[in-house]
């Protein structure tokens, strides 16, 4: 069977593209070998492991188990595109500061899962952390920095807030 | 010179990159042209292949070719023997090492049959569904006591039996020690370690240039020296024309380290056939049976005490899973086999192992490496002994610890370096004070629980001690390099899976030099950059590698000092070296900086004494005489609902001793990382394998890893025996976290729900609520019988 | 693990799914959340030739008569919806224990009622929950529409009485009746994994404080959700006791008959069954206590 290809139009990190692409494509694999954005990274394909975590219209999903043909018309958010001219997001730093990420590979779907997590619940005890973080498995760290990391995060951003 | 840096908790330099996504890992390499490969892998544990057609798959649209092991030639042969095995007297080894794809006969489900090339991976797995395979089925070999049985088939049939290698080793005599003893206790144990599954799998991608005859070859290895070694010569290219890059690699945890993986071995000789980059990506699917286990042993034995309940000697025979092929030699049950002795005063030891053939994937070593196993025995002996001679655990370990004033301590029997095991330093009591203090022992057991009981509430308490081998030889390597512009440059050949040696090198480098830590570049894993080393493994990366970093800037350090002298005219003395320039003590407006020294170290004219070097830069190697001895002891408060068996730990403690330490935070991590692991493999994470040798839980929705929920706040601290054995005096600490947990969760089980008592024993780990469960009910079904 | 070739239509239009539906059968499938049929076609498990997207067909999500007696949960209707929904989670409290159950966040953001209920997972809590609570399922296809009741939904082990031209719409639940209180427990390896066994437990009182009614739904003891309601007789009529719970709890065991996997043996799934029943129906007691 040939495969027939569709035309999609979204935005990553606010950047607007155009591709096509076969439907069986998997969203993780367009954003990192059609889009190069290699940052979200392949831990499982079978929507387990959260490596792949990524925002779809501000809201956290598996890359690895949607359809790069259904992004059409969706505004996708990478880790990418946390930092800002003025640095590091709040929760990148203070994963940096508590030591939250070892190898690193895991750590992308984690802080997508968070910033869209602490956006919505701002202050958080330790117990809605870990349960907020239980779809993100990581292998090397034992969560507890990045339990730590997530705290301190939302307490800047509660600082901080206008 | 001062410290500023070393013994810090010095934030990584490592981060930024990888917190945005810009750490390169293997699947974020693309080459223009680049192939993508899948490989066909057998779904039987064992079978006879009898024919392997691949006509249907090369007519698909965007395959390029397909390899079976007769389109390898001359290229096909059993991979070398990676760790020999050590030099014990009367040892049996029998080499059966792994081939790159199975060639008339399938030893373990997963094996690979053939490699498809093609367009996309999506293409290629196409293509798999298009090969014919006519296997024959054949019985495989499952169970490690039935394999050695009489009439087992025989997972290679040349060799006659499923007997690897049998070692024996011993200390004292275990016969005289035992008649003295008060009470001799025998017991089977049953130990699993699972696998690895590392957030990210296994790759390679290769790529020749046959214009420069050059071969480069990302891996995601623990070891890019060996494996450019054992590649240049099975492709037969001089080592100068293949090199290794292990990227940043996203955890490796020992089964990187294995070697020569059928991947591996294949795609550079693919890469120079068809002249187009070739990638391969190991799918979590895959990872369950490509790479390579850590499973099982079973242990049949005895300990004999004296009334207080001294130690007077060990017996243990042992059956270890070791897996189709042993190309990487005995590490695991020998480190089984070491580990045991503990912290422990034991006077005769009598072990001996049989490493049995299965037709199930290899095993190496995985983070602990056969510890775990060694230290179940041991501890639980001693949990079983303190029951019956009515003692309390902590205090029957106490009695029988190695005195501080008995190091070096030696224990004689044959270690993974080859030496006879020596424990250089350590003073195990304050390790066991600290946990029992930090745990709340006394009280919990006084005050605490009975309150609890009385709540209906089951928690129980348990301690466990471990020695943990580490630092081990041959060596490693380090450059240590002023760059013009000031900054430091430091390369060395081991790979770095997130330990952050990006770090912690650059501590020892900054402290040296006197720069910050910020302006010293690391780079491990390229064979181009460094050419000769071992690798990551063995908790030996920061001690050896680490070492040899210091070696190496202490030298710059004396060359910029001299260079600076000669340029002041004055004694070396009379210098300070600091914030990146070298001045003057007590004129620091007469200074020179370090670019300025690196330059002028190379000078354009002039004469350049003979025997000096250009540039202000050096090369060191360090090897230990022997590995060093890391100790600790872990401490839960566990509760078990006493209806479903579920249960929570409530306190979790760590107290250890890693010698010096180069960075705090980074060591926590380690050990956080470990215990983690420690109670996946306690309570959660077992392979389930079937008569026929398949895997039915090959996903990890049913293998199951622990997440935030399952591991808790753990409490650490540390006490200091340096080592004598380097110059820095640190011990490894990579694996330490995940060795005591297993004995920890059966204890704090069986106290929670006063097993004991009930003369339930919990003897084999993985544990799960349903194991409890089923244990309990057999024991009260055999009492109702009696 | 990358899916194999299909053809995929992002349906516009009930009708237009429909037909698609009604003229490819069994080879084509539905594409909703996509968190239990994606992974099964990385694994290559599932294969359809034509994947029907029909994630746009915004008329089949939402939820409304919360207010009234019968709620109408379109099966588009994504979990994370439901978490939000204070109305729906107090007309439905099983919801409210079973959701966070289910998966991770990162699933429910996507998964969807319907998506569950029809991949029909044994093990899954949202058919226990459908059962217990006595769920009408509503499916339509190109040339008609039928109800059907959620104890005649769940035919067998991953299979649903939906036809090869159907498609599960929406649900009708009703709303908690007066004098009752629900729980659903279950107790499963990690949080968010399959159930190895799940009780929901709905119990209503007559004015005399005497249960009117037991509700009993069980997930993964069998190869479908369970039925268990029947079990519950000693507590018909009677005011409610432990000894009563424990000899539902007993008669619960015996009515169920677990597999055991690389989980947990059958033996295990029986006994913890009749602890989550006695559990469960005590804190479904305990909820009408407090609210009256």
């Amino acid at each position: 069977m040939q495969p027939d290809r569709h035309e999609i139009a979204l935005s990553v990190n606010g950047t607007a593209y155009r591709r096509e692409v076969e439907p069986r494509m998997l969203l993780s694999d367009f954003l990192r070998h059609e889009l190069m954005l290699a940052g979200t990274h392949v831990g499982c394909e079978h929507g387990v492991c959260g490596a792949c975590t990524i925002l779809l219209d501000g809201i956290p999903v598996r890359s690895c188990l949607m359809l790069a043909v259904q992004s059409d018309g969706h505004e996708l958010s990478t880790v990418e595109g946390l930092a800002s001219e003025a640095g590091l997001h709040p929760v990148q730093q203070a994963m940096h500061e508590h030591h939250g990420l070892q190898c690193g590979y895991c750590t992308p779907g984690i802080l997508m899962t968070m910033t869209a997590y602490l956006k919505e619940n701002p202050s958080p005890s330790e117990e809605e952390v870990r349960e907020a973080l239980s779809g993100n498995i990581c292998r090397c760290t034992g969560y507890q920095n990045i339990v730590d990391a997530m705290l301190a995060a939302a307490k800047a951003m509660r600082e901080t807030a206008p | 010179m001062t410290t500023r840096f070393f013994g810090a908790p010095v934030k990584r330099n490592e981060d930024k990159k990888l917190l945005a996504g810009q750490a390169l890992f293997i699947d974020d390499v693309e080459l223009p042209g680049m192939l993508h490969a899948a490989f066909l892998r057998s779904q039987v544990a064992h079978a006879r292949i009898n024919r392997i057609d691949a006509s249907a798959a090369l007519q698909r649209n965007g395959v390029v070719a397909v390899y079976t092991a007769k389109d390898l030639g001359a290229y096909w042969q059993p991979g070398p023997l990676l760790v020999p095995p050590p030099p014990v007297p009367g040892i049996v080894f029998n080499l059966r090492s792994h081939v790159p794809l199975a060639k008339d006969i399938v030893r373990c489900a997963g094996e690979p049959l053939a490699i498809v090339v093609a367009e996309s991976r999506y293409i290629a797995e196409d293509a798999l569904d298009d090969i014919a395979v006519d296997l024959e089925s054949l019985p495989a070999v499952v169970d490690i006591e039935k394999a050695l049985e009489k009439d087992a088939a025989c997972v290679h049939a040349d060799l006659g039996s499923n007997v690897a290698a049998h070692v024996h080793q011993s200390k004292g005599n275990y016969h005289s020690a035992a008649a003295k003893a008060h009470l001799t206790l025998r017991r089977r144990f049953r130990y699993e370690h699972g696998i690895s599954s590392p957030i990210e799998t296994r790759g390679v991608v290769a790529q020749w240039d046959g214009r420069a005859e050059h071969m480069t070859v990302w891996d995601t290895t623990q070891a890019p020296v060996f494996v450019r070694n054992v590649l240049a010569g099975v492709l037969g290219l001089g080592e100068g024309q293949v090199r290794v890059i292990a990227p940043f690699v996203g955890g490796g945890f020992g089964p990187k380290i294995m070697m020569l993986y059928p991947e591996e071995a294949t795609l550079p000789w693919i890469a120079m056939r068809l002249n187009r980059p070739i990638k391969w990506i190991e799918d979590r699917y895959e990872h369950f049976v490509a790479t390579t286990h850590e499973r099982g042993q079973i242990h049949d034995a005895e300990i004999a005490l004296t009334r207080d309940g001294r130690i007077l000697g060990v017996k243990d025979v042992f059956l270890h899973d070791n897996g189709a092929y042993n190309p990487y030699g005995l590490t695991v049950p020998i480190n089984s086999q070491c580990t045991l002795l503990g912290p422990y005063v034991i006077p005769a030891y009598d072990s001996t192992f049989t490493s049995v053939f299965t037709n199930l994937p290899i095993v190496t070593p995985y983070r602990g490496a056969g510890r775990q196993h060694g230290v179940f025995v041991i501890e639980r002996l001693l949990d079983l002994a303190a029951h019956a001679l009515d003692i309390d655990p902590a205090e029957i370990r106490r009695r029988n610890l190695i005195p501080k004033d008995a190091f070096p301590y030696q224990n004689q029997i044959i270690y993974q370096d080859f030496a006879p095991l020596e424990y250089d330093s350590g003073n195990y009591e304050p390790v066991l004070d600290k946990a029992l203090e930090a745990i709340g022992y006394a009280d919990f057991i006084a005050n605490e629980q009975p309150k609890l009981r009385a709540q209906g509430r089951s928690v129980g308490i348990s301690i466990a001690c471990y020695v943990e081998g580490t630092g081990i030889g041959p060596y490693e390597g380090a450059k240590v390099q002023v760059r013009a512009n000031g900054k430091v440059s430091v390369a060395t050949g081991i790979g770095t899976q997130g330990q952050g040696h990006f770090t912690s090198f650059a501590q020892i480098v900054a402290d040296q030099l006197g720069v910050d830590v910020t302006d010293v570049d690391i780079v491990t894993g390229d064979t181009d950059r460094f050419y000769w080393g071992a690798g990551t493994f063995a908790s030996r990366g920061a001690v050896v590698a680490g070492n040899a970093v210091s070696e190496a800037s202490q030298a710059v350090r004396k060359k910029a000092l001299k260079l600076a002298s000669d340029v002041f005219e004055c004694a070396e003395e009379d210098l300070v070296l600091a914030d990146g320039k070298v001045s003057i003590v007590g004129v620091p407006e007469k200074f020179i900086r370090l670019g300025e020294l690196a330059q002028r170290a190379n000078p354009m004219r002039g004469a350049v004494k003979p025997g000096t070097e250009p540039g202000l830069e050096s090369t060191q190697y360090f090897g230990p005489p022997s590995g060093s001895t890391a100790n600790g002891v872990h401490a839960a408060i566990i509760e078990v609902d006493p209806a479903t068996y579920e249960l929570k730990i409530l306190k979790y403690v760590v107290v250890h001793d890693c010698g010096t330490v180069i960075n705090p935070m980074i060591l926590e991590g380690q050990i956080h990382g470990g215990v983690a692991q420690g109670i996946g493999n306690a309570f959660y994470e077992k392979l389930c394998f079937d008569e026929q040798g398949q895997l039915l839980n090959a996903s990890l929705a049913d293998y199951l890893l622990p997440t935030a929920l399952e591991v808790p706040r753990m409490e650490l601290d540390h006490t200091v025996t340096p080592s004598p054995l380097n110059p820095l005096g640190i011990k490894g600490a990579g694996e330490a976290g995940a060795i005591p947990v297993g004995p920890l969760f059966a204890q704090a089980i069986e106290n929670a729900l006063q097993l004991k008592q009930r003369k339930i024993e919990l003897l084999e780990i993985p544990l799960s609520p349903s194991r409890v469960f089923e244990l309990i009910q057999q024991a009260s079904q055999e009492g109702n019988k009696t | 693990m990358k899916p194999a070739p299909f053809k995929y239509v992002k349906a516009s239009s009930l009708a237009q799914a429909l037909s698609l539906k009604a003229e490819h059968g069994d080879d084509a499938r539905f594409l909703a959340g996509g968190q239990s049929l994606i992974p099964a076609m990385n694994f290559r498990l599932a294969r359809p030739s034509v994947l029907i997207d029909i994630n746009g067909l915004s008329e089949l999500a939402g939820c409304s008569g919360a207010d009234g007696g019968q709620v109408r949960l379109g099966a588009l209707t994504r979990y994370r919806a439901l978490e939000r929904d204070g109305d729906f989670l107090k007309a439905c409290p099983l919801f409210a224990d079973a959701l966070p159950h289910i998966a991770h966040p990162q699933i429910r953001n996507r998964g969807t009622v319907g998506g569950n209920l029809s991949h029909a997972d044994p093990a899954s809590e949202l058919p226990a929950v459908a059962v217990a609570m006595g769920a009408r399922l509503h499916l339509q296809s190109a040339s008609g529409e039928r109800e059907v009741d959620a104890c005649d939904f769940f035919i067998g082990l991953l299979t649903t009485d939906v036809q090869p031209d159907e498609m599960l719409v929406d649900i009708s639940l009703p709303v908690q009746k007066p004098r009752s209180g629900a729980c659903f427990m279950e107790v499963a390896r990690r949080r968010g994994d399959f159930a190895l066994a799940g009780v929901a437990a709905i119990v209503t009182l007559d004015v005399e404080r005497r249960c009117s009614e037991v509700r009993l739904g069980l997930c993964g003891v069998g190869e479908t959700p369970v039925d268990a309601s029947s079990a519950a007789e000693a507590l018909i009529g009677e005011t409610f006791s432990d000894r009563a719970v424990e000899v539902v709890a007993a008669a619960v065991q015996r009515m169920i008959e677990p597999a055991g996997n690389v989980h947990a043996t059958a033996d295990y799934q029986r006994h913890v069954a009749g602890v989550l029943t006695s559990r469960a129906l005590r804190a479904a007691y305990q909820r009408i206590a407090r609210a009256a």
